[in-house]
C-alpha cells in the first residue's frame, strides 16, 4: 500500500516544488531591486544620487541606449576572449603537467612544490613585471589569466588521476595493460568528475584574471575592466552599474555553461552530476 | 642434440603464465585469445611451499602447498585476515612470493570482491574491456562479449550503466567480463559476500552452470561454509595468520547440483566437518 501512496504524493508535490524552486530567487531579486529603488529615490539627496542611481535610470541609460550597451558588450567580448584563451591554455598546460606528475613520483615531487609556490605568489605583485617583460597587450593579459587559473587545474586533475580504485588498477595490471591504455581507458575517464570541477573553478578565476589584466594592460582594444574604471573616473554611474550587471551575467553564463559541459561529459554515470542540477 | 617437441611447445606457450618467485616478464608474442580454451595440458594452479612476508615483517602466508586441476572447483575458507586474499593475489601474479613458487597455467580470470566495473562504460563496453586491452578487433570483441553476456543472463541490459544495476547484476557483468577471454584458471575473491541471500544462491547456481560448461580450474575464497560446500569439489581450510592450509575436505557430490542439495543430510555433514576444522584452527 505504501508504494502507490508515496508515488501519488510525489507527483502531487513535484510541480509545486518546481514553482517554488524557480520563483524563490526571483522574489529575492524583486525585493532587492525594490529596496534599491526606495533607497536611491527617497534615501539619497538629489546631489548624492550618483552614488546609487535608481534601477530605472540604470536600465534606460546603461542597457537600453544602444551606444552605451554596445560599448559595454564590446568591452566584455574583448575580456571574454582573453579569459577564454587563458582558460584553454591553463587546461592544456595543467592537464599535461598533472598527467606527467601522475606517471612518476619523482616528477610530482619536483614539480608540485613549484605549482604551490606559483599559487602563493600574489599575482597582482607580478603584474607590473609581466608588463615590463612582455608588453601591455593581449599576450600579457592571457599570461595573467594562466597564472591565476592554472593551479586549480593541476590539483583537481592530479587528484582525479590518483583516485583510481585499487581494484581497477589491479584489473589493468593483471592484463598487463600498457601506460597508454591505462591512462586513456582508466585514469583519464575516471578523473573527469574532478577535472570538470577544476575547469569550473578556473573559468571563474580566468575571467577575474582577464578583468585584472584590463586594469593594468591598456594596449589594444579596451576590455570591460578598463571601461568600468573609466566610468568611475568620469562619474558615469549608470554605465558603471550596467557594466557590472552585464559582467555578472556573463559570469553566471560561464558557470552554467560549465555545469552543462559537466553533465554532458559525466552525467550519464556519475552521481554528483545527476544530483547537482 | 636438442630435441624440441614443437607440437607441445605450441600447445603450452600461448597460455602458460607461470610466475615463479622472481620471473614476472610478460610472454612475448602472446596471441589474442580468440579460441575457446585449449585442451588443458598442465595442472591449473600449483603452490609449492609458497610463503609471503610483507615488507615490514607481516607474515601473511606461511609455507603453503596445494594444486587445483582444470575441472576442479576449490574453495578456500578461513578466519578473517588469514591470508586468503594474499593467496589469490599470489596466484594471479599481482603479488610475488617471498619463498617457494606459484605456478599458474592458463589464462587467468580474476573476480574481485567488488564488481570493479568502470562506471562510465555500459555493460556491453565493460564486458568488452579485457578483450580491448588485449588488442582484439572490434568484431571479435563483440562476439566474445555477446557470448559471455548470454551465458551470464545479461541479455537486454547491454546498454545499462553499472549505476543502474543491482549488486547481483554488477557481479554478473564482472563474471562476464572475465569470461570473454575464456580463462583456464578462475580466481574468485569473495565475490558474493556483499549480496543478499537470494541473489547469492541464484548466482551460486549460475556459477555452477558456467563451471559445467567451461571446466576451468576454480579457486574460490568465501566466508560462507554453505557456499563453499555447495560450489566446490574440494574445500581447503586455512588457519589464522600466518595462514596455512590445515584441512582439506573432498566434497562427495557430483557437479550436477540443485538448491535442494542444501537441505540434504549429507550436505550438512560435510558442512559441519568444514565448520569443525575451522573452529579447531582459529
Amino acid at each position: 500500500m505504501s508504494a502507490p501512496l508515496s508515488r501519488v504524493r510525489r507527483t502531487a508535490d513535484a510541480p509545486a516544488k518546481r514553482v517554488r524552486r524557480i520563483a524563490a530567487p526571483f522574489i529575492v531579486f524583486a525585493a532587492v531591486v525594490t529596496l534599491w529603488w526606495l533607497f536611491s529615490t527617497y534615501g539619497l539627496e538629489q546631489h548624492k544620487r550618483f552614488l546609487l542611481p535608481p534601477p530605472g535610470q540604470v536600465v534606460a541609460v546603461g542597457l537600453l541606449d544602444p551606444r552605451n550597451r554596445g560599448e559595454i558588450i564590446d568591452g566584455l567580448l574583448a575580456t571574454a576572449q582573453v579569459a577564454l584563451v587563458g582558460l584553454v591554455l591553463s587546461i592544456v598546460i595543467g592537464t599535461v603537467l598533472a598527467l606527467v606528475m601522475s606517471q612518476a613520483v619523482w616528477v610530482e615531487q619536483s614539480i608540485y612544490p613549484w605549482a604551490v609556490v606559483l599559487q602563493t605568489i600574489p599575482v597582482l605583485a607580478l603584474v607590473p613585471l609581466i608588463g615590463f617583460w612582455f608588453g601591455y597587450g593581449f599576450g600579457s593579459r592571457v599570461l595573467v589569466c594562466v597564472l591565476i587559473a592554472l593551479f586549480p587545474i593541476i590539483t583537481s586533475t592530479l587528484f582525479g588521476l590518483q583516485s583510481a580504485e585499487r581494484d581497477h588498477r589491479d584489473l589493468f595490471r593483471l592484463r598487463r595493460a600498457g601506460r597508454w591504455h591505462t591512462v586513456t581507458k582508466l585514469l583519464l575517464p575516471g578523473a573527469l568528475p574532478a577535472m570538470t570541477t577544476g575547469w569550473r573553478t578556473s573559468a571563474g578565476m580566468s575571467v577575474t584574471g582577464a578583468i585584472v589584466g584590463d586594469f593594468f594592460f591598456r594596449q589594444g582594444q579596451a576590455g570591460i575592466g578598463r571601461l568600468l574604471d573609466g566610468y568611475t573616473q568620469r562619474l558615469m554611474p549608470e554605465q558603471l552599474f550596467a557594466g557590472v550587471f552585464i559582467t555578472s551575467a556573463f559570469g553566471l553564463l560561464v558557470f552554467w555553461g560549465f555545469g552543462l559541459i559537466t553533465r554532458l561529459l559525466i552525467g550519464s554515470w556519475h552521481e554528483s552530476a545527476r544530483t547537482s542540477q | 642434440m636438442p630435441v624440441i617437441d614443437t607440437q607441445r611447445e605450441e600447445r603450452i606457450a600461448p597460455t602458460s603464465a607461470a610466475h615463479a618467485s622472481a620471473d614476472h616478464s610478460a610472454q612475448p608474442g602472446r596471441p589474442p585469445h580468440v579460441q575457446p580454451f585449449e585442451e588443458p595440458t598442465a595442472e591449473g594452479i600449483r603452490f609449492r611451499k609458497a610463503a609471503k612476508t610483507y615488507r615490514g615483517g607481516t607474515e601473511a602466508l606461511s609455507s603453503t602447498s596445494f594444486a587445483v586441476a582444470p575441472g576442479e572447483f576449490v574453495s578456500l575458507v578461513g578466519p578473517s585476515g588469514c591470508g586468503k586474499s594474499t593467496l589469490l593475489r599470489l596466484a594471479s601474479g599481482l603479488d610475488t612470493v617471498s619463498s617457494g613458487s606459484v605456478e599458474v597455467n592458463g589464462e587467468v580470470g580474476y573476480i574481485f570482491q567488488d564488481a570493479s566495473l568502470l562506471p562510465w562504460r555500459t555493460v556491453q563496453r565493460n564486458v568488452e574491456l579485457l578483450a580491448e586491452l588485449e588488442g582484439i578487433d572490434r568484431a571479435t570483441r563483440r562476439a566474445l562479449a555477446a557470448d559471455a553476456i548470454a551465458l551470464t543472463g545479461l541479455a537486454g541490459f547491454e546498454q545499462h550503466r553499472p549505476l543502474a544495476l543491482s549488486g547481483g547484476m554488477r557481479m554478473r557483468v564482472s563474471i562476464a567480463r572475465a569470461l570473454t577471454l575464456r580463462p583456464g584458471v578462475f580466481l574468485f575473491d569473495e565475490p558474493f559476500g556483499a549480496l543478499d541471500e537470494i541473489s547469492r544462491e541464484r548466482l551460486n547456481d549460475e556459477l555452477l552452470a558456467i563451471f559445467a560448461r567451461e571446466r576451468f580450474a576454480g579457486l574460490f575464497v568465501t566466508h560462507s561454509i554453505a557456499e563453499a560446500v555447495y560450489l566446490s569439489t574440494r574445500v581447503l581450510v586455512m588457519s589464522a595468520r600466518p595462514g596455512r592450509i590445515v584441512a582439506e575436505l573432498e566434497v562427495p557430490f557430483d557437479h550436477d547440483r540443485s538448491p535442494a542439495l542444501r537441505f540434504d543430510a549429507a550436505f550438512s555433514r560435510v558442512a559441519s566437518e568444514v565448520s569443525e576444522a575451522l573452529r579447531a584452527h582459529s
